[in-house]
């Protein structure tokens, strides 16, 4: 828990005149579970994309494992090993749920990692599905993606990522659309990939849930960062409750 | 009493699913017959030329040409890339072969592969820049390029411009006119389906649907789309190549939009991604436009026609139609 | 050439080139208008543009419209018939990439195609000048149709730019525009704004034709030489981009006037290809295009 598996330094971006991020800047040492959380629009998916390649800052710096990353492209970002999943999901719909994870598999990545043999991919791909929750000796594997609901997707999303053998994960919105039993069913599952090593951001808006197993708690509000420490100390944070309170009107709509 | 349609499974379907498929005669012929049938009748026709007439037999071999054509443009859909310009490949692919011809004097069975090749190699250069752009790019670069190279060829002269190269070398013999294009293009058909379903055509259909999910999972998708263009490419120049010996002739009408318009009316009413689906609209397609040929050009206004119609209200195609009555039948059944 | 030929031709140059200029600008800027507002490539817009022009003389000709009638119901007529083609069509097939390219190109090829077998094919297709004559400018003589011509443009821009920056439609075409998911959840109607946007560019292929036809005749090539031009000029100035039509309208339009004068006429539409693949290998997303390739789309 002691190196910095990701720096992320000063970093702003400008959409035709609105600031979407302004000076951010945080570490992320290996190991650890970093909640983002702030009020809608606060920029927490345009920092995801500014890490992972697609949007390109305007200023600023990512280092991942002291490899500078800013602006590289997203699938050589991937390919060091930052999986991340996104918000809207969009499975490829036609494929069924296992095939969906073939593609991930594909990459030479995962070919490096498996030492050049793919095995028997199929078999990875039903592994996978089974780590994140899907039922093994069901048909739910095959079913065809469009045919599942909402919650068996986003966990097909996370899958996707873990295909990947990610060091670093990043969960924008895994838990929205998901009911409270899936949610109840899929966060020791990331609990557990944590303690084992794997670094997580996690951005969210279940604020208990998350608060429940991650380390530390980064808030955004109008793209600027105003409070990053322990789950406790933000939830007292003046400026945190204000932040919340002003968009209360806007998730209460939502 | 209300009713409702209901589709089912024919028997021999679901059984087939297995591998018991196997185990009686009236099954493996289910599977087998709708291959083998229509590849019988391809290498089969051109041996009956007494009965069916030259002229059909050239239809044949143009529909062959159009067929790979659409071929081409459906690998180019399964990744995502909506190509308005097929004539681009075959242009480059016919102008390519008939060079080495003229110039150097290099007999079909040397120019054809080489133009294949170039043809396919100098498209993908072509079409390189456009590939990092949304699909709408592709699409629009594709449609220009024919028309800009035939003004081009034009104004500089160049390649025998407004008049082209003729007297080029024939064909060695009626054989090889006729049944290079099929073997071409059986060959290109049953690549290109082996290649969708394995886990390669995977990544390409990926890159359709969804191409951020795929590059998010650490695969370089343009690479994958310069492949695809250049297989496209390979096939696309192969029919340009091919008709400029067979027509010992190549100008300007090889960049001609007939040439762009056809494989993709073919393809949108056969059934995009199904390759099967482009080869059989092909082969509706040509045969009945030529015996529409004293419509002229309302020819076109019919193909569009077919292109909405089919886009709007009939988007799986005819090959899929007709592979859903092969499988299935429906019935009436009572609503509780 | 003698030297003092050469310089001759400069005034001639100048101001033949600012009229081609403002031709090029305003046959693309529907074009490109409709693709930045909805995302949407109308590849019947060549088709709509000959459309016009034949509406315009069939007004004329056939029911004896006066002038200003027959302009002001084609436009409406060309600007509806854009957004019934969203209406009806695009709205079914919105966001399956393929099928609206597709339908957009085979109504396009369907509409030229089809007054081609109509046999409106011969010389006889003229539309009138707005006003007949010719003036002399710094020794150039200047026929008053291409100076309308400058003006109609100088006109749409200054209505463009208000219409963009000051009214309600406006507006939400910007924010179309700009980031559609916020428009979504501001309450903008995506669809109907796209069909609208269709609508737009249509109509101002209406106007284009309207006042460029005149120059010449109405033949079936300028249909797709005018769907040529739209993307050329959209690809050199980047397709979403108005200042980028405009620059880009000026680059191409006096690249092809002083090819035309110092070589020969019929290199004037190699100018395109030279333009779009120069573009294509150093900034393929045009001169002010935005790379908005990866961002985020809804």
């Amino acid at each position: 828990m002691d190196r910095t598996i990701l720096a992320v330094e000063k970093l702003c971006k400008n959409f035709g005149g609105v600031a979407a991020i302004v000076d951010v800047s945080f570490h992320l040492r290996e190991g650890e579970l970093l909640g983002v959380i702030g009020p809608n629009g606060s920029g927490k998916t345009t920092l995801v994309n500014l890490m992972t390649g697609f949007v390109r800052p305007d200023s600023g710096k990512v280092t991942y494992r002291g490899t500078d990353i800013t602006g590289k492209m997203p699938y050589k970002i991937a390919d060091l090993g930052i999986a991340r999943t996104f918000q809207m999901v969009k499975p490829f719909y036609q494929l069924s749920a296992f095939k969906n994870l073939i593609i991930p598999l594909y990459s030479s990545r995962v070919k490096k990692l498996l030492g050049g043999r793919y095995g028997d991919r199929d078999a990875v791909a039903i592994d996978l599905l089974e780590d994140v929750g899907f039922e093994r000796d069901s048909f739910v594997p095959y079913k065809v993606a469009s045919s599942l609901p909402h919650g068996y997707l986003k966990r097909l999303e996370l899958a996707r990522c873990l295909a990947l053998r990610p060091d670093l994960l990043i969960l924008d919105e895994l838990f929205s659309g998901m009911s409270m039993s899936e949610v109840a069913s899929t966060l020791p599952i990331i609990e557990k990939l944590n303690q084992e090593g794997l670094s997580i951001i996690m951005i969210e808006h279940r604020l208990k849930e998350l608060f429940r197993i991650c380390h530390r708690v980064m808030v955004l509000n109008f793209g600027e960062r105003i409070v990053d420490g322990p789950p406790r100390e933000v939830m007292e944070n003046d400026a945190v409750k204000k932040a919340y309170l002003g968009s209360e009107e806007e998730e209460s709509n939502a | 009493m209300k009713l409702r349609r209901e589709r089912l499974d024919r028997g021999i379907k679901a059984r087939c699913e297995d591998i018991f498929a196997l185990s009686s005669y009236r099954e493996i012929l289910y599977l087998v017959i709708p291959r083998i049938l229509p590849l019988a009748v391809l290498l089969i026709l051109p041996l009956m030329k007494g009965v069916v007439g030259l002229y059909w037999i050239k239809v044949m071999v143009i529909t062959c040409a159009i067929a790979l054509l659409a071929l081409s443009w459906d690998l180019l859909a399964s990744v995502g890339l909506i190509s308005l310009g097929q004539a681009l490949f075959f242009g480059v692919g016919a102008y390519l072969t008939g060079y080495l011809n003229q110039r150097f004097g290099l007999p079909p069975f040397l120019t054809i592969p080489l133009g294949t090749l170039g043809g396919a190699f100098i498209s993908t250069i072509l079409l390189l820049p456009v590939l990092r752009l949304r699909g709408v790019y592709f699409a629009i670069v594709t449609l220009t390029f024919p028309l800009l190279l035939t003004r081009f060829i034009e104004t500089t002269k160049i390649l025998g411009g407004t008049e082209g190269m003729s007297a080029l070398s024939p064909l060695p013999n009626l054989w090889v006119e006729v049944y290079l294009p099929v073997i071409a293009l059986l060959i290109a058909l049953f690549v290109f389906r082996r290649l969708i379903n394995e886990d390669y055509g995977l990544v390409l259909q990926g890159i359709r649907d969804n191409d951020r999910a795929v590059m998010s999972s650490a695969i370089n998708i343009y690479w994958f789309k310069i492949q695809t263009v250049f297989l496209a490419g390979l096939v696309g120049a192969f029919s340009g190549a091919f008709m400029t010996h067979y027509y010992r002739f190549v100008g300007m009408p090889a960049f001609s939009s007939d040439y762009s318009i056809l494989p993709l009316t073919a393809a949108v009413l056969g059934g995009v991604g199904t390759f099967a689906g482009p080869t059989l609209g092909a082969f509706i397609l040509i045969p009945l436009s030529e015996v529409l040929r004293a419509f002229g050009t309302l020819r076109v206004v019919f193909y569009s026609a077919i292109l909405i119609i089919c886009i709007v209200g009939l988007p799986e195609g005819v090959f899929h139609y007709i592979q859903r009555k092969y499988h299935q039948f429906e019935r009436m059944v009572n609503v509780e | 050439m003698g030297y003092s030929l050469l310089l001759i031709m400069i005034p001639s140059i100048i101001i033949y080139g600012l009229v081609n200029s403002v031709i090029l600008a305003l046959t693309a800027m529907g074009f490109s208008l409709t693709f930045g507002i909805s995302g949407v490539a109308n590849f019947a817009y060549g088709g709509f543009y000959l459309l016009s022009g034949f509406l315009v003389w069939m007004l004329l000709n056939y029911l004896k419209f006066p002038y200003i009638l027959a302009i002001v119901v084609t436009i409406g007529v060309v600007g509806f018939l854009g957004f019934l083609t969203y209406w009806v069509i695009l709205l079914r097939v919105r966001g399956i990439a393929l099928s609206e390219v597709i339908a957009t190109y085979a109504l396009g090829v369907g509409i030229l195609e089809l007054f081609r077998w109509l046999g409106f094919v011969t010389y006889e297709f003229t539309l009138p000048y707005f006003k007949k004559g010719m003036v002399m400018i710094a020794g150039v003589p200047v026929d008053y149709q291409r100076l309308f011509i400058i003006g109609i443009g100088l006109a749409l821009v200054v209505f463009l730019y208000f219409f963009t920056h000051h009214t309600r439609i406006g507006l939400a075409f910007r924010g179309i525009a700009q980031n559609e998911r916020t428009a979504i959840s501001l309450g903008i109607r995506s669809d109907f704004t796209a069909a609208l946007s269709l609508a737009f560019g249509s109509a101002m292929a209406s106007v284009a034709a309207i006042v460029i036809l005149p120059l010449g005749i109405i033949s079936i090539n300028t249909g797709y030489e005018v769907l040529l031009i739209a993307v050329a000029v959209g690809i050199v100035g980047g397709l979403e981009s108005v200042p980028g039509i405009l620059v880009a309208s000026l680059i191409l339009g006096y690249a092809q006037v002083i090819t035309g004068t110092y070589f020969s006429p019929e290199w004037m539409m190699v100018v395109y290809l030279a333009a779009i693949v120069i573009i294509l290998s150093i900034k393929p997303s045009g001169l002010f295009g935005k790379f908005k390739e990866l961002e985020e789309r809804v």
